[in-house]
């Protein structure tokens, strides 16, 4: 492909030698939206995967002093789990611990001896079978007529929102790299129009004698190709070291979900094919605006 | 081969360059056109190597209604015909060689047929010293030479010359006469428009005389 001959004197056109300069940055920008996608998908799937298959129950505190609240709300505890445990689909029912529960407040409460003599609402901690899950509905209704005070959280609401407000952004990020694509194509398409007229007197030397109108585009196609490989693979060479940094930073973060900030395979080899792709896109633009200018010649 | 019926070219809302032009040149022929400047020479011989279309009338080319013909299939007609032009629009980034080798390439042929029959070509013409010399650097009828090498490399079914003599001296003007000549008896129509009457008289071929852009056969 790259060693064809050429009959026009592409190699010396002022216009395409900023096409590299060009492609660089749209490649650059384009991978570290492609990444932001990729990790992304990987957070919400890792959300996901971490509260599906879970429920909490929460029991509220009974009433009364302190001693006979915390005496009657333990009794409910035990009857909710006893029931979760019995209920098809609930693999394991475990009521948190005054510790953890105060452990739980702790970030915003503070850890006072206070808290612990508060009528804190109980929580059980419920595994459900991945195979077959409860029926939440039936399950809630059952708690509700047995267990005074008892309520079922599947993590859902808040999940479902976080994880609309991530697909959003993985969707402007989508937009953001077809932006770029659509971007870079148009800039290949005018700087091929101008090559064209630029060389208006060899093409249509070409023309009369006997070129087909391919013959004519492969050349600024092969010529398009390159040039943006050459970007390509510059903007690529700028791009892997600012996503091995975020890698880097997010792994020294202390905390659960930035660790998942690194990119997966699938999103290096993206990365890794987008100046292939950047110089595809390049070669077929070319080729469409020759064949389109040259149409209108007979 | 060529065939024309009532052709006529008009630019635009001017008048006709050409009015109801009619004749035919069959396989194997030689004419020359002539005709005074502006007589419309040059636009008979741009609607023959399909670089226009006519107004009004119509035109078949290799048994292929041109006006009726597909876009896509023009360029196979195209390579069947070899034209020297009158400014030789010869590419000036390509070397002597590289030029005659176009129609070669453009018709696909191997790089090694290539070098084998360009040079011998060039040769025959004249300039054999200068296969690596790019156009700027040459004279106008070395120019004109390497024109007339491209338009015949391809072996074409049908040759137009478009003043092909007019930079070159007697003796290399009857040189490239006796080369398409050479040509015609290979079977390739050939129609030269030329001033030269000096050339027209010495040579047995019939005329096309053109004038005020209507035809008669001299």
């Amino acid at each position: 492909m790259f060693s064809r001959h050429s009959d026009l004197p592409l190699e010396k056109d002022a216009t395409s030698r900023f096409l590299p300069w060009l492609v660089a940055p749209m490649v650059f920008l384009c991978a570290v939206a492609l990444a932001g996608v990729f990790i992304l998908s990987g957070l919400i799937g890792r959300w996901d995967r971490d509260v599906s298959g879970t429920l909490t129950v929460e029991i509220a505190a009974a009433s009364g002093d302190a001693r006979e609240s915390a005496e009657r709300t333990r009794e409910r505890v035990d009857q909710a789990v006893a029931l979760l445990n019995g209920f098809p689909g609930v693999a394991n029912a475990r009521a948190l611990t005054q510790d953890q529960l105060v452990a739980l407040l702790a970030p915003w409460l503070g850890n006072s001896e206070l808290l612990r003599e508060l009528p804190l609402p109980a929580l059980i901690d419920v595994t459900t079978r991945a195979e077959s899950p409860p029926d939440l509905i039936a399950l809630t209704a059952k708690l509700a007529q047995t267990v005074e005070g008892a309520s079922l959280d599947d993590h859902r609401v808040w999940l479902s929102r976080l994880i609309r407000l991530s697909r959003s952004i993985e969707w402007l990020a989508i937009a953001i790299v077809m932006l770029i694509g659509g971007v870079t194509s148009a800039t290949v398409f005018y700087a091929t129009r101008t090559g064209m007229a630029i060389h208006q007197e060899v093409i249509e030397v070409l023309h009369l004698i006997g070129a087909p109108d391919d013959y004519i585009a492969r050349q600024f196609a092969d010529r398009a190709f390159v040039l943006a490989l050459k970007g390509g693979v510059v903007g690529l060479a700028l791009t892997v070291p600012v996503l091995m940094l975020i890698g880097m930073t997010a792994r020294r973060l202390e905390g659960g979900f930035l660790a998942e900030l690194s990119l997966p395979i699938l999103g290096w080899l993206s990365v890794l094919v987008l100046p292939a792709v950047a110089a595809l896109l390049a070669m077929l633009t070319a080729r469409m605006a020759v064949h389109r200018t040259l149409a209108r010649l007979l | 081969m060529v065939q024309f019926d009532n052709v006529a070219v008009r630019y635009g809302y001017g008048p006709e360059i050409l009015q109801d032009v009619s004749f035919s040149l069959p396989a194997g022929s030689f004419h020359f056109l002539t005709g005074s400047s502006g007589a419309g020479k040059s636009s008979l011989l741009r609607l023959m190597y399909l670089a226009q279309r006519q107004s009004r009338g119509r035109i078949v080319l290799f048994g292929r209604d041109i006006a009726t013909s597909r876009r896509y299939e023009l360029p196979a007609l195209r390579r069947r015909v070899g034209v020297v032009f009158q400014d030789f629009r010869l590419l000036d980034h390509l070397s002597a060689m590289d030029n005659v080798a176009l129609p070669l390439r453009v018709a696909g042929a191997s790089e090694n047929d290539i070098r084998k029959f360009v040079p011998d070509l060039l040769t025959w013409v004249g300039l054999a010293d200068h296969l690596h010399a790019k156009p700027p650097t040459l004279s106008g009828g070395q120019k004109q030479r390497v024109a007339i090498a491209r338009a015949v490399i391809g072996r074409p079914d049908l040759l137009l010359a478009d003043e092909p003599t007019g930079n070159v001296d007697d003796h290399i003007a009857m040189r490239l006469m006796y080369l398409f000549e050479e040509l015609n008896k290979l079977g390739t129509t050939v129609m030269v428009a030329t001033h030269n009457e000096n050339l027209v008289s010495r040579l047995p071929y019939p005329q096309l005389h053109l004038e005020n852009g209507q035809m008669r056969r001299g």
